[in-house]
């Protein structure tokens, strides 16, 4: 037993004051494994270090496996698992209420690619600035195992069978809809994604991150193409990720004819290492073209594909008071009895 | 024809042609038949704001196709000295411009009704008991107007000449509607002005009136105004402080937010240029519903505008809203279902699924505006009870109120300040330490909540449409379920007591009764008006403002025999409501007028309804 007291260490704090334990959430009840924990630990880990004050932000989710991992991460933020393939609305909803809210949005392929098409293809055009992240297993879960729309052709299921109609790629729709940050990653990839999520925080717009998340129950297996072992012997980045935070020191060099420095909106750099030719993320035309052909090829491409750090806000587009409109007060929002008395004078 | 129930032509005409009859003074209907795209629309508003300027009791209403451009409308104006404003079932002066639909047009006139028309139709060859006013309306346009193309437009006006002096207008009045219907466009003021002056002349110098139709002033009118529904119901969000709008346009629901958008624009846009609101043209009705709640979950006053259709596609975020407790507000301006049904048409059909819109135990509150006055109150009064309550408030307006011009005394400035319900500020919880989100604290089933943004380690919940316990947390424990859901119940019976009660008009004893709500009102209160004067029957009325219903209803069913509920669908629903709140030993007295044509309800067929099934 000891004899002198050592006071414990003081816990490790982020540059708010805030240790890890405040960013985390609940224990997760997904399968020990699934991939969707690991995205989990990579947020939880990327906005301790990006000093994100948790109540500032708003998780929204879906339905399926992958929308109620928000319960697994950040419980002193305010959350909503809404319906089935329509959080975008709910999404938009409450970013026009409090626009200096920040949106996290994490949905999956069924949620996402097929009933919520619809909600997600004008969420993506409409900029709306919010991060949304795919978790792609290529199955459902929650209805065990059955193909979602982004599951390949020719990917084979448990039961033996065949998907025989191609998949959505949600990466070159976003580009062409007019979503400003694109990207891939893999939930194995940990260096990767946490460069991703971190540049994802610093961006303005909406950022659409399609994160392979292998599903070890239903889509694990000798065929899938959406396996542990297929997207390790099958990924390919594009680019190697960078992230420099606005509130860093940027003092390294790197190779302006290798690597593309992307000035984020909040300050933050963005460093793009080519590893493709022709590898130009502020090209949407380009960003497609390397998607088509890495397909073509039988490779999974991952890195940030399209940046433009820029371009309008959904939010900004409004042109809204600079606060929410959520708590506005009273003389704000009620316009007064002259107004109603010229209006009703004009009636008569 | 369209636009009337009246069969063949009775023989037993009150009047011939030509023969004299005492004057029928402002007491009668004049119908103007045209094409649509035609631009009568300018000159049937001045004809109703003439007669409005006149200080005589007015109304109108605009029958039009599901159509952009040549397909027959028909616009009737009722002016009424006992200021009746609904629908009369009879047309006195037929105005037939629209040659497709002529001979139907004067085919279903009464004996001894006008008609107007072009000479070159000779109408007068199918009715030899309608008094027959033909106008050389080409030739009387080619002289007024001698640009081709705006003489499709400048020919209304010539009807509206003829009208003026064949009713006796007052024309400084008619004047000044022209001058104020084109105020920001001088010279078609004057070229629409000189059109109405040449219909005029034409009549004095060529017609001889055998009719006896005429307007006389009144005071009937001063200080009141006139205003469609849906522009009241935009200007109740205003002023009751919206600040989210999304919607997806359909009719006969747009020009809410058509006309909101323009009064916010107005009236909403702070000194520096920024809007204190944000307006969303949604993809579809579900995202317009899925941002509404979005907005009002995060403390948005938020809303949407919608009719049937849309109120269908909002299902299942209906159920999401009344579980997981948001505020949003839904305004539905009913149209003729089912499916697509009559787009244009007016019907009362959607109480029945709004009342449980969505699956499982489902249950929302229900405003009925039966005037532009409480399109307005019940507009504001929406945005409160939806925070107050924490759950979606539908204002079930139709689309005769919304998209008619009614007239209406001038709508009050609200009272009470804007009610935001039961939030809790990050002061709140350091004094208290901590939150249940679905605790009944207070008793009445309204539970507490925060805001996303609250600056407070304990102000998060989780919002989720499964299974939730009183801290928001997931379950599917028995007990926990069955408690939220009578918990919920318990607040509905809370709405009970903050909707609109019901208005009553009875003198304690009349046998019979009737219950009606929202546009069934104005044919109710004519009819109870023919029933005293032609059957001696004095009726009781109820008008419901709001469901769920307050103990008035059962009062007043219970003090009745015989208790008739009017109501414009086919299937009773209002009548269905009712039976499943009330004892089932009173449901006996009621009884069920409908009326489900896509006209709206008109007072003649409420009385001979209620007079068979009276036996008298």
């Amino acid at each position: 037993m000891a004899t002198t007291a050592t006071p414990p260490p003081a816990p490790k704090v982020n540059r708010i004051g805030l240790p890890v334990l405040d960013y985390r959430g609940g224990k997760t009840t997904l399968c020990a494994g699934c991939g969707h924990n690991a995205i989990s630990e990579r947020i939880i880990d990327s906005l301790y270090e990006m000093g994100i004050q948790p109540e500032r932000v708003m998780k929204l989710s879906g339905i399926g496996c992958s929308s109620k991992s928000p319960a697994y991460f950040l419980s002193r933020a305010h959350s909503f698992n809404s319906v089935h393939g329509r959080m975008p609305s709910v999404a938009t909803g409450a970013l026009l209420a409090n626009k200096t809210m920040m949106g996290l949005g994490v949905s999956g392929d069924g949620d996402t690619a097929s009933i919520g098409m619809g909600q997600f293809v004008h969420l993506m055009r409409r900029n709306l600035p919010m991060i949304y992240i795919i978790e792609d297993n290529g199955v459902y879960g929650l209805t065990k195992g059955q193909f979602s729309a982004t599951a390949d052709l020719g990917s084979k299921l448990k039961t033996g069978v065949i998907n025989d109609l191609p998949a959505i790629d949600t990466c070159a729709l976003a580009i062409q809809l007019g979503a400003t940050f694109v990207g891939r990653s893999f939930s194995g990839d940990k260096k990767q994604l946490s460069a991703m999520l971190k540049a994802a925080i610093a961006h303005k717009g909406t950022v659409m991150l399609d994160v392979i998340s292998p599903c070890v129950t239903f889509n694990d297996h000798e065929g899938s193409t959406k396996s542990y072992k297929y997207m390790q012997e099958h990924e390919e980045a594009i680019a190697e990720v960078g992230f420099v935070p606005h509130f860093e020191d940027i003092s390294v060099d790197y190779d302006a004819g290798s690597t593309f420095d992307v000035r984020m909106h909040d300050g933050s750099h963005l460093r793009l290492h080519k590893l493709h030719e022709n590898y130009n993320p502020t090209d949407r035309v380009q960003a497609v073209k390397a998607l088509m052909e890495a397909h073509e090829k039988g490779e999974v491409l991952t890195g940030v594909f399209y940046i433009d750090p820029e371009k309008p806000t959904f939010t900004e587009l409004l042109n809204m008071v600079d606060d929410p409109l959520a708590t506005l007060p009273q003389e704000r929002t009620r316009p007064s009895k002259q107004v109603l008395d010229e209006i009703m004078n004009r009636l008569k | 024809m369209a636009t009337t129930n009246a069969s063949a032509p009775s023989a037993q005409g009150e009047s011939a042609a030509g023969s004299t009859t005492r004057p029928v003074v402002n007491d009668f209907s004049i119908q103007v038949a045209t094409v649509n795209g035609s631009g009568s629309q300018s000159a049937n508003a001045v004809l109703l704001k003439s007669i409005f300027g006149m200080g005589i009791p007015v109304s109108g209403k605009n029958l039009f196709p599901s159509n952009i451009a040549g397909l027959p409308t028909w616009y009737t104006i009722r002016a009424s000295k006992h200021g009746y404003v609904a629908r009369k079932k009879d047309i006195d002066i037929l105005v037939a411009m629209n040659p497709e639909t002529a001979k139907d047009d004067i085919l279903s006139l009464r004996a001894g009704s006008v008609a107007i028309y072009e000479e070159g139709l000779n109408l007068q060859q199918y009715r030899e008991d309608v008094i027959c006013y033909p106008v050389p309306f080409d030739k009387l346009t080619a002289q007024v107007c001698p640009e081709a193309k705006l003489r499709k437009l400048v020919r209304n006006m010539i009807y509206v000449g003829v009208v003026a002096k064949l009713t006796q207008m007052d024309m400084a009045v008619v004047e000044a509607a022209v001058r104020r219907q084109f105020a920001k466009k001088q010279k078609a003021a004057d070229l629409n002005w000189g059109a109405v002056q040449a219909g005029y002349d034409y009549t004095t110098q060529s017609l001889t009136k055998h009719d006896p139709f005429v307007l006389e002033r009144m005071h009937a009118t001063e200080g009141k105004i006139i205003i469609d529904g849906n522009a009241a119901a935009a200007l109740g969000a205003m002023f009751a402080g919206v600040t989210v709008v999304t919607w997806y346009p359909i009719t006969p629901s747009s020009s809410v937010v058509e006309q909101l958008i323009d009064y916010l624009k107005k009236y909403r846009v702070e000194q520096d240029g920024k809007a204190s609101f944000a307006v969303v043209q949604a993809e579809d009705e579900l995202a317009a519903v899925g941002m509404v709640l979005g907005a009002g979950w995060a403390g948005a006053r938020s809303m949407t505008a919608t009719s049937g259709p849309g109120i269908s596609l909002m299902a299942e975020f209906a159920g999401l809203g009344y579980f997981s407790e948001l505020p949003g507000v839904i305004f539905d301006v009913q149209r003729v279902g089912p499916s697509t049904g009559l787009p244009t048409r007016t019907m009362q059909g959607d109480l029945l699924s709004i009342a449980y819109l969505s699956h499982g135990d489902t249950k929302h509150v229900m405003l009925l505006p039966g005037s532009v006055k409480e399109c307005f109150e019940f507009g504001g009064a929406a945005f409160d009870l939806a925070e107050q309550l924490q759950t979606p408030i539908f204002v079930l307006s139709d689309l005769d109120l919304g998209m008619n011009n009614w007239m209406s005394e001038p709508f009050d400035y609200p009272e009470t300040p804007i009610q935001r319900g039961k939030v809790l500020t990050a002061e709140d919880l350091k004094r208290l330490g901590g939150f249940g989100r679905y605790k009944d604290v207070d008793g009445d089933g309204i539970p507490y909540r925060t805001l996303p943004g609250t600056d407070h380690p304990k102000a998060a919940y989780f919002t989720r449409g499964s299974g939730h316990n009183e801290q928001a947390l997931y379950t599917e424990r028995p007990d926990d379920y069955q408690n939220l859901m009578e918990r919920l119940n318990r607040k509905f019976d809370t709405a009970r007591t903050m909707v609109p009660a019901p208005v009553v008009v009875q003198n304690g004893k009349s046998k019979i009764g009737i219950i009606a709500f929202g546009t069934s009102d104005f044919a109710v209160t004519e009819s109870r008006d023919q029933m005293k004067k032609e059957y001696g029957l004095e009726v009781d009325y109820l008008r419901l403002r709001a469901w769920p219903f307050t103990p008035e209803v059962l009062d007043f069913v219970a003090s009745h025999e015989r208790v008739y509920v009017v109501e414009q669908n086919r299937d009773a629903q209002m009548l269905s409501l009712l039976k499943l709140d009330l004892p089932a030993e009173e449901t006996v007295r009621l009884r069920s007028v409908r009326h489900f044509n896509g006209l709206p309800i008109d007072a003649r067929s409420v009385t001979d309804e209620i007079v068979l099934q009276e036996g008298i």
